[in-house]
């Protein structure tokens, strides 16, 4: 019954995730399951997370009424702002996403290579919409941490030897978040960190084609 | 010298030709020159190269100068939301440059500030650094060489850009994120025409908070904005506090 090994939900990798930060960083989180990462900051941990599109302390979702066409995040969805909050402009929000001061970006993707490279912004012979920030963010920011679902819709391990698709960035990513567990790169392939509830060891190594070591 | 106009068509009135490259403000349809881009649009005029993050919607932004297949092409980080755009793209009529977000916003600086390239991290090792100039330079942690790739400042005919308040002498300040890629764009335009929600009188802006000296800005605007939202999301009132 290898195949209904589930793990860790949406919710619980995104709160795995939020055990990531520390008190006092900048972080960027992506769009998808890495949004969920603002829901389970812990307790007596400031972190302020950084849109790319020119803000420092996003706020949640506006109530409904009070939405703002002027301040959206990086996906276009209307935000609020906070006490602490920072605008900027594009050049300077890159600046500092390129100049090493964002502590830490979560970010989705679609494969992962044991090497660290991460490939997240095209299929070839499918729809390219671009590749927005992504590509400046995993060149730029400290530390990158991926959370994903180890494996694809058809079953098969989205962290390998090798990335097939188009690179976002090359030997780019610290550490992977699956439902399956957590994963550091490191020399000579990834180190397992931690098994996600109910997994064992055996199923997460018979689901990873990258290698573990 | 006067760079108030009474109208968009009127403030563009000499800078537009076939053929030109205009870098425009904006992200997704946030702080957008939307009055401007409507009057390129009634101008007529044709196979514009535009450096924009984004291409708009089908009936909004720069979707309105693809609809009349005025844009030749494209300069851009993310194209999602434009069924028209795709079409043309895919069947080749439409040309499509990506560069990264943050690449494309310091070129635009960059180019601004006279620097003709810059070396950056992103993009090394993907599609995006073939063909560009590569160089190693010491910045690992214990001085060990990194590889950068060059890339071009960008120096546009015409920067449009959209802000919030505007004075008579061309200092601009922007509201929340409907800043960001405006000032770059406006600076690397050789001419630059901003419209703004209100033009107040000189003197009422705070000098300390310009966000864009009026030495970037040759015309400017006052106009009706739309200000159109591209995903309105909301939380329930009984969650906030």
């Amino acid at each position: 019954m290898a195949d209904t090994i589930k793990g860790w939900d949406r919710n619980q990798m995104a709160a795995r995730a939020a055990q990531e930060l520390q008190d006092g960083w900048y972080v960027n989180l992506g769009i998808g399951i890495p949004t969920l990462v603002s829901n389970y900051i812990p307790e007596g941990i400031e972190v302020t997370l950084q849109s790319e599109n020119g803000m420092l302390g996003m706020g949640p979702f506006p109530v409904e009424g009070s939405e703002d066409a002027d301040l959206i995040n990086a996906g276009k969805q209307t935000i609020t702002e906070l006490p602490k909050t920072a605008y900027f402009d594009s050049a300077m929000s890159f600046g500092m996403i390129r100049g090493g001061k964002i502590a830490m970006a979560i970010l989705g993707a679609m494969e992962v290579a044991e090497n660290g490279d991460l490939a997240n912004w095209m299929i070839p012979k499918k729809l390219v919409k671009g590749m927005g920030g992504a590509m400046d963010l995993v060149a730029g920011v400290r530390r990158v941490v991926v959370v994903m679902d180890h494996a694809n819709k058809h079953g098969e391990s989205k962290v390998l030897k090798e990335c097939t698709l188009p690179l976002t960035g090359k030997g780019v990513v610290d550490r992977i978040i699956t439902n399956l567990g957590v994963l550091d790169v490191v020399e000579g392939g990834l180190k397992i960190v931690e098994l996600a509830e109910g997994v064992t060891e055996e199923e997460l190594r018979s689901k990873t084609e990258a290698t573990l070591v | 010298m006067k760079k108030v106009y009474s109208s968009a068509a009127e403030a563009l009135d000499g800078l537009l030709h076939d053929g030109m490259f205009i870098a425009a403000g904006g992200f997704g349809l946030c702080g957008i020159p939307e009055l401007l881009l409507e009057a390129i649009k009634e101008a007529g005029t044709k196979d514009l190269t535009f450096a924009s993050n984004n291409a708009g919607v089908d009936d909004f932004g720069i979707g309105i100068l693809l609809q009349t297949k005025q844009v030749k092409k494209m300069i851009s980080s993310y194209v999602g939301e434009n069924a028209e755009f795709m079409r043309q793209y895919l069947s080749g009529e439409l040309e499509l440059e990506f560069n990264p977000q943050g690449t494309l916003a310091e070129r635009m600086r960059a180019g601004g500030c006279g620097i003709p390239g810059f070396y950056t991290k992103t993009g090394v090792g993907t599609v995006i650094a073939e063909g560009k100039e590569h160089k190693d330079f010491p910045t690992g942690p214990d001085g060990e060489p990194e590889t950068y790739i060059m890339e071009r400042g960008i120096v546009a005919d015409l920067a449009v850009v959209k802000a919030w308040k505007g004075d008579a002498t061309g200092n601009l300040v922007f509201r929340k994120t409907a800043r960001n890629f405006n000032p770059p764009a406006a600076m690397c335009g050789r001419v630059c025409v901003a419209e703004v929600e209100e033009i107040v009188e000189t003197g009422t802006l705070d000098p300390d908070g310009i966000h864009l000296p009026g030495i970037y800005v040759h015309r400017i605007i006052q106009g009706e904005h739309e200000k159109r939202i591209e995903q309105r999301t909301v939380r329930a009132k009984k969650e906030a506090m």
